[in-house]
């Protein structure tokens, strides 16, 4: 079988030769036309008025589009409408698309979206969370807070209390292709569209509404994208929308590219946290109760910022049995970058959250970090009788105003009712019972020869004074679903040829994880063919319908499951006629070895597909998934959000130089489950990279705004993100050899985000550190750049 | 402007060439040759990595802040032309599809060149030479596994470029006696060294430049001269050069510069331009006023020479007048005494925060002379007077280094931006101070050579 096998990904010839297609790279028709935005320089204020003579009159511009020329719909937001494609007359932030250029080449947009001459009436923007709670500058009412039992009494009786408070910067995706949309029209009213996007329906939607035509007017195809990591599952809306509206103006073909830097300062980023965290622990390291006070700066306009600041919520437990918690998240609205989804959506931030917690409790009662984590970790997977879901709504259904976007509408207030204490459940209700993390654990600290090199780096710290080390684990308990329950649904359209080839499409989208391979795997196995015989072929909305956005990890769960189900529709019909060709009953035909067997007769796949034309049997279906099991209220903070979880857990060591606060990974060991893995080689792939990046997050990857409001760090050269010398000197990384407790694609498991909170031990790692510095908890902000690392030291050497 | 250069082996000649049109557009947009990628348009990337064979051998360099006319005489390969003629893979192709080196795709031809030329130079710190590309997928570990299992393949012939003829054009000078020339009959053009600072005036800034005066092709500027009193460097010698020859002379300036760019940039980038250009946070002034040395000038027949300090006025301000370039920059061959500290944000490919060079001269126990010089620390690299004054002279014991640290505040007022605050700044330059006279005392204090 074609799964489980570690095959490189699909595109790899084609990537190495630079043959790989990307946006930029379709030859365009003769006379195509580029488009750039005229952005705003100021973070809040009016339009007073707006000369764009200079702008009209320059080189190569063809037309200049302000609000007022828009058609239909001036909107890309996600959720709300509340992000206008171009300024309704307000600005919000500086780097706000005001005006668009559509022009004869790309740097002919480029320098006319410079001349604008445009006065506006500046003011004041709210840039920090005191500026927005001070101004009640929110999403929502007020907070939302999930609760179980009594966390402010179970802290309050604790032998041990602990408090903080710390920040955690945002990040930019920084995908290696920049954000890129071409619009073609077509005959009539038509519109194609190729988009870089991890949400190809939501871009279909967005431009049928700004031409004002249904939606299958337009068509959207994307091939690949770049690397997306969520900044293409809504950030793409502009650029689409906007070829789309200059192309019906035009009736030109008309491609729209961000330059680097206007990308990094137009789009969203990760959502920066500022968390605040009292705790309660017995004399044995038991936690009692935690409370926590999450301040999401979402930016200026709502887009997945309610659902991305419930996934923080969701994971504020990560691997912990918490019998009494209190989660409290306020959804700031700030004059900055609309913050967006990024890999992990939300759950990184609530994991830093509770890891501090733990790491912090280790410190105060001097416990070992790894020994007080395995005391409060959930049960040990165990069966549990499977409720049936209600099929009918909890108590808030979701008033969606996008339907397949994540983008969650403002539902008013709920009273809080905590869940109560006691079982293995979550904050939210959710039974634990697939927990994978004790045997794991074990494992890995074996492997990684944890308590030998922890006593090495206790020695190695006393005998050296400059150079620091230090040694932390973290685990990964990771929530797989879309929180919005409807979105866990997928389609799949495949064709087998009368020579036996076969025509692979699904509502997925490829960006570098290996989702094509993987889905092309399931439909070689399932008709027990060679995967040369598959074609897999760009995500087009003209053949599988309403997709949801290629995001919360699901991309093989869901349409790995679609794609089996079209193939066994085929396959079943195969089997069906030449069973009754051959008198044999169906259930006996066996697809393997590239070929059909029935009874004593054995056909090449090819054969037996020709066979079945010639009988006049449909050799194309379409396949259809729905996650079981889920149920979800987001307002009440109860439910099943997640069909399962996936675990993982790492190791870092890293070295510092206390008199710089210069730093490095001196070596990884990680573990992590994909369950029965598809393909051993793209989910490792998986967890290095996830790894790595979760590391820059937390560590070099520092977003600086100045006081005005400006984004300082907007190109490569000021914004750091791991280079190849940055990754661990030493990096073991193996998959647990297990499966998934439920019924998905093989019993794997869903890989793309997880491992991205791996990281979560180089920041614990660097605490620890600097704690061997001196006296204190060094209660490190993240990202602990070299600069913050030097501030630790400073403290707990009782210095400034 | 006319030129000529190879294409993936097949000879190009160009007529009215926009001097500042880069490489990388011509061969997305007039050669329709998309595999080479715009990953930022500033060479920080490496999505756009390219191999140039000139004289010098094969070079990795990136195309978006190439202007077309450096490439007048020399070989280019792009990733198109890594494949041989029946589409054999290269062995770095070959061993990225078998290894797992590609995920999204994006940075992978640009990989894929920096590894063609590494290969073909037969250079194996990988670390090094693939600093300059970034990649976001991977974690890099599998590239690298990639890159050590090419490492004894042959390298194919299709690679092996040599470079072409070339006409002489007079903005592009051939010496340094027509670069003159030129220059003062256009005091007004705009010098092109590397283009690794003026190439982003074209890419972000978005200026029109012009004239344009390329010094690329000004061979006698590329000489180093080591005798046994002088060491002399040729404004337009490359900063792997530099780096190079100076491996022995003062290694720990020459690890500086491994840290300072990439490959791609450091080919590129020389060390003329990164005086001219009179940035702060320029990191080869500090170590060269360090070093005590001597910069020359000339204009027209004129030449002059000043102490290097002497060259930065203020901010934005230097002792160059209008048709006056740099020719050279030397200083007294002397007993390595220096070390040169860059902070960032992050080791490889990352300007400085603060970049701090000393050169203490210790003699029977007493600090002789002490030349210390600093990179972002204010408007122009600049001495720390104070600090020096506080040294010499003095025993060279952890009481001097510490008496002397306060000199630092009366030296330096820095300033805070997105790479340090002012107080992070000071602080770590007196800490370098420390780290100096530690590492001189034999304590580990390089946080690049521990290991786990």
């Amino acid at each position: 079988m074609s799964v489980t096998k570690p095959l490189p990904h699909d595109a790899a010839p084609l990537h190495v030769s630079g043959s790989a297609r990307y946006v930029d790279d379709i030859p365009t028709p003769k006379g195509s036309l580029h488009l750039a935005f005229g952005l705003s320089p100021i973070a809040k204020g009016k339009i007073n008025a707006m000369d764009l003579s200079a702008v009209k009159a320059a080189d190569g511009v063809v037309m200049v589009m302000t609000a007022k020329d828009l058609p239909f719909a001036n909107d890309v937001s996600p959720s709300i409408h509340d992000e206008p494609l171009l300024s309704d007359g307000t600005v919000h932030y500086i780097g706000q698309p005001v005006f668009m250029v559509v022009a004869t080449s790309h740097l002919a947009a480029r320098k006319a979206a410079h001349l604008g001459k445009i006065d506006y009436a500046e003011e004041t923007p709210i840039l920090t969370v005191e500026e927005a709670l001070a101004a009640d500058s929110r999403f929502e009412n007020g907070p939302r807070i999930y609760a179980k039992g009594d966390a402010d009494a179970a802290i309050a009786g604790a032998a041990h209390v602990i408090e903080g408070s710390f920040e955690l910067g945002g990040q930019e995706h920084f995908y290696l292709e920049g954000q890129a949309a071409l619009a073609v029209p077509n005959e009539g009213a038509d519109m194609l569209v190729h988009s870089s996007t991890q949400h190809p329906t939501e871009i279909q939607h967005k431009v049928a509404d700004a031409l004002g035509v249904p939606m299958h007017a337009v068509r959207v195809e994307t091939r690949r994208m770049g690397g997306g990591f969520g900044g293409k599952e809504s950030q793409g809306n502009a650029l689409a929308v906007a070829c789309a509206v200059a192309a019906r103006a035009t009736g030109k073909a008309c491609k729209m590219r961000y330059d680097r830097d206007d990308d990094m300062i137009i789009t969203g980023k990760r959502h920066a946290f500022r968390i605040a965290y009292k705790a309660g622990f017995d004399e044995n390291g038991h936690i009692q109760g935690v409370s926590f006070h999450h301040y999401a700066i979402c930016g200026w306009a709502q887009d997945l910022s309610l659902p991305v600041a419930d996934r923080a919520m969701l994971h504020s437990d990560n691997a912990y049995l918490l019998p009494n918690a209190r989660i409290e998240s306020h959804r700031l609205k700030t004059n900055t970058q609309s913050a967006t989804a990024y890999r992990g959506f939300g759950g990184p931030q609530g994991m830093v959250g509770i890891e501090r917690v733990m790491d912090h409790a280790a410190y105060e009662l001097g416990l070992d970090p790894v020994e007080l984590r395995r005391r409060n970790y959930y049960e040990p997977a165990h069966k549990v009788a499977e409720v049936e879901p209600t099929e009918k709504p909890l108590g808030h259904p979701d008033p969606h105003e996008d339907l397949t976007s994540r983008g969650a509408v403002d539902m008013g207030d709920a009273p809080v009712r905590p869940l109560p204490t006691g079982g293995n459940t979550t904050p939210y209700g959710m039974e634990v019972s697939d927990f994978e993390l004790h045997g794991l654990t074990e494992a890995l600290l074996k492997s990684s020869n944890y308590v030998a090199r922890k006593a090495a780096i206790q020695k190695w710290n006393a005998e050296n004074s400059v150079i620091k080390k230090g040694i932390a684990f973290s685990p990964v308990k990771f929530g797989i679903s879309f929180t919005l329950t409807h979105l866990n649904q997928a389609g799949a359209l495949v064709h087998v040829y009368q020579d036996g080839s076969v025509h692979l499409n699904h509502g997925g989208t490829e960006m570098g994880q290996g989702l094509f391979q993987k889905v092309a795997q399931v439909a070689a196995s399932r008709f027990g063919i060679p995967l040369d015989m598959v074609k897999i072929t760009a995500t087009d909305t003209a053949k599988v319908p309403n997709t949801s956005a290629t995001a919360a990890s699901s991309g093989s769960d869901l349409n790995g499951m679609a794609v089996k189900a079209a193939c066994d529709t085929i396959r079943d019909r195969i089997a069906d006629y030449l069973a009754e060709r051959h008198q044999a009953d169906p259930s006996t035909v066996t697809f393997s070895d590239g070929h059909v067997s029935v009874g004593e007769e054995r056909y090449t796949f090819a054969e037996a597909a020709a066979l079945a034309y010639q009988g006049r049997i449909s050799l194309s279906a379409t396949g259809f998934y729905k996650t079981p099991k889920i149920e979800w209220d987001r307002i009440a903070g109860r439910g099943r959000p997640f069909f399962y979880f996936a675990y993982g857990a790492s190791i870092t060591e890293v070295a510092v130089d206390t008199l710089t606060g210069e730093n490095r990974i001196l070596r990884t060991d990680i573990l992590h489950d994909a369950g029965a893995s598809l393909n051993p080689a793209l989910d490792i792939g998986q967890v290095e990279g996830g790894y790595v990046q979760g590391a820059g997050w937390l560590t070099t990857e520092e977003l600086v705004w100045d006081g005005k409001g400006n984004l300082r760090t907007h190109a490569p050269s000021t914004y750091k993100i791991p280079a190849c010398s940055d990754r661990p000197d030493i990096f073991n990384v193996a998959l647990w050899d297990g499966e998934n407790r439920e019924d998905t694609i093989y019993r794997s498991k869903a890989v793309g985000e997880p491992p991205f909170m791996l990281g979560i031990s180089a920041w614990l790692a660097l605490s620890n550190a600097v704690a061997a510095c001196g006296d204190g908890y060094p209660a490190m902000d993240a990202p602990t750049t070299a600069e913050e690392i030097w501030h630790g030291v400073q403290r707990v050497k009782g210095g400034t | 402007m006319k030129i000529t250069f190879l294409l993936n082996g097949e000879t190009v000649e160009l007529a009215d060439v926009d001097p500042t049109a880069t490489l990388l557009d011509w061969l997305r947009e007039d050669r329709g040759l998309t595999g080479t990628k715009e990953g930022c348009n500033e060479g920080d990337c490496g999505a756009c990595t390219v191999m140039v064979t000139d004289e010098g051998g094969a070079k990795a360099l990136n195309s978006c802040i190439l202007f077309l006319p450096q490439l007048h005489g020399k070989a280019v390969r792009t990733v198109e032309g890594a494949s041989g003629p029946n589409g054999e893979a290269h062995p770095v192709q070959q061993a990225m599809i078998d290894l797992h080196g590609s995920q999204c795709g994006f940075c992978t031809p640009g990989f894929v060149m920096s590894m063609v030329a590494s290969h073909a130079n037969g250079a194996t710190d990988h670390d090094t030479q693939l600093a300059g590309n970034l990649c976001r997928c991977t974690g890099y570990a599998p590239i690298i596994r990639a890159a050590q299992a090419a490492e004894d393949q042959p390298v194919p012939v299709w690679v092996k470029d040599k470079p072409v003829t070339a006409q002489a054009s007079p903005m592009l000078p051939g010496s340094s006696d027509e670069l003159a020339k030129v220059y003062a009959k256009n005091p007004d053009a705009t010098l092109v060294a590397g283009a690794t600072d003026v190439g982003l005036w074209v890419t972000k800034q978005l200026r029109d430049l012009d004239p344009v005066i390329f010094l690329n092709r000004c061979e006698d500027l590329k000489q180093i001269t080591i005798t046994k009193d002088e060491a002399r460097f040729g404004a337009m010698v490359d900063m792997n050069r530099m780096g190079e020859a100076l491996a022995d002379l003062h290694p720990s300036y020459a690890e500086m510069i491994r840290r300072y760019a990439s490959v791609q940039v450091r080919h590129a980038a020389t060390v003329g331009g990164n005086i001219a250009n009179g940035s702060p946070i320029g990191d080869n002034p500090p170590a060269l006023i360090a070093l005590d040395a001597t910069l020359h000038l000339r204009k027209g027949d004129v030449r002059r020479s000043l102490p290097l300090e002497e060259f930065f006025l203020d901010y934005g301000k230097q002792d160059r007048a209008p048709g006056e370039f740099v020719e050279a920059v030397s200083f007294p061959r002397q007993a390595d005494r220096l070390k040169a500290y860059k902070l960032s944000k992050r080791f490889d490919q990352d300007i400085s925060a603060v970049c701090g060079c000393f050169n203490i001269t210790v003699t029977d126990g007493v600090v002789a002379d002490a030349r210390i010089a600093f990179g972002g620390m204010a408007g122009i690299p600049k001495r720390a007077s104070n600090v020096e004054a506080a040294l010499t002279g003095k025993p060279w014991t952890r009481e001097t280094v510490q008496a002397a640290i306060p000199a630092f505040d009366s030296d330096f007022t820095p300033m805070t931006d997105m790479r340090a605050s002012a107080t992070y700044r000071l602080e770590t330059a007196k800490a370098m101070l420390e780290r100096y006279f530690l590492e001189d005392q034999g304590e580990l204090t390089n946080v690049l050579e521990v290991s786990a």
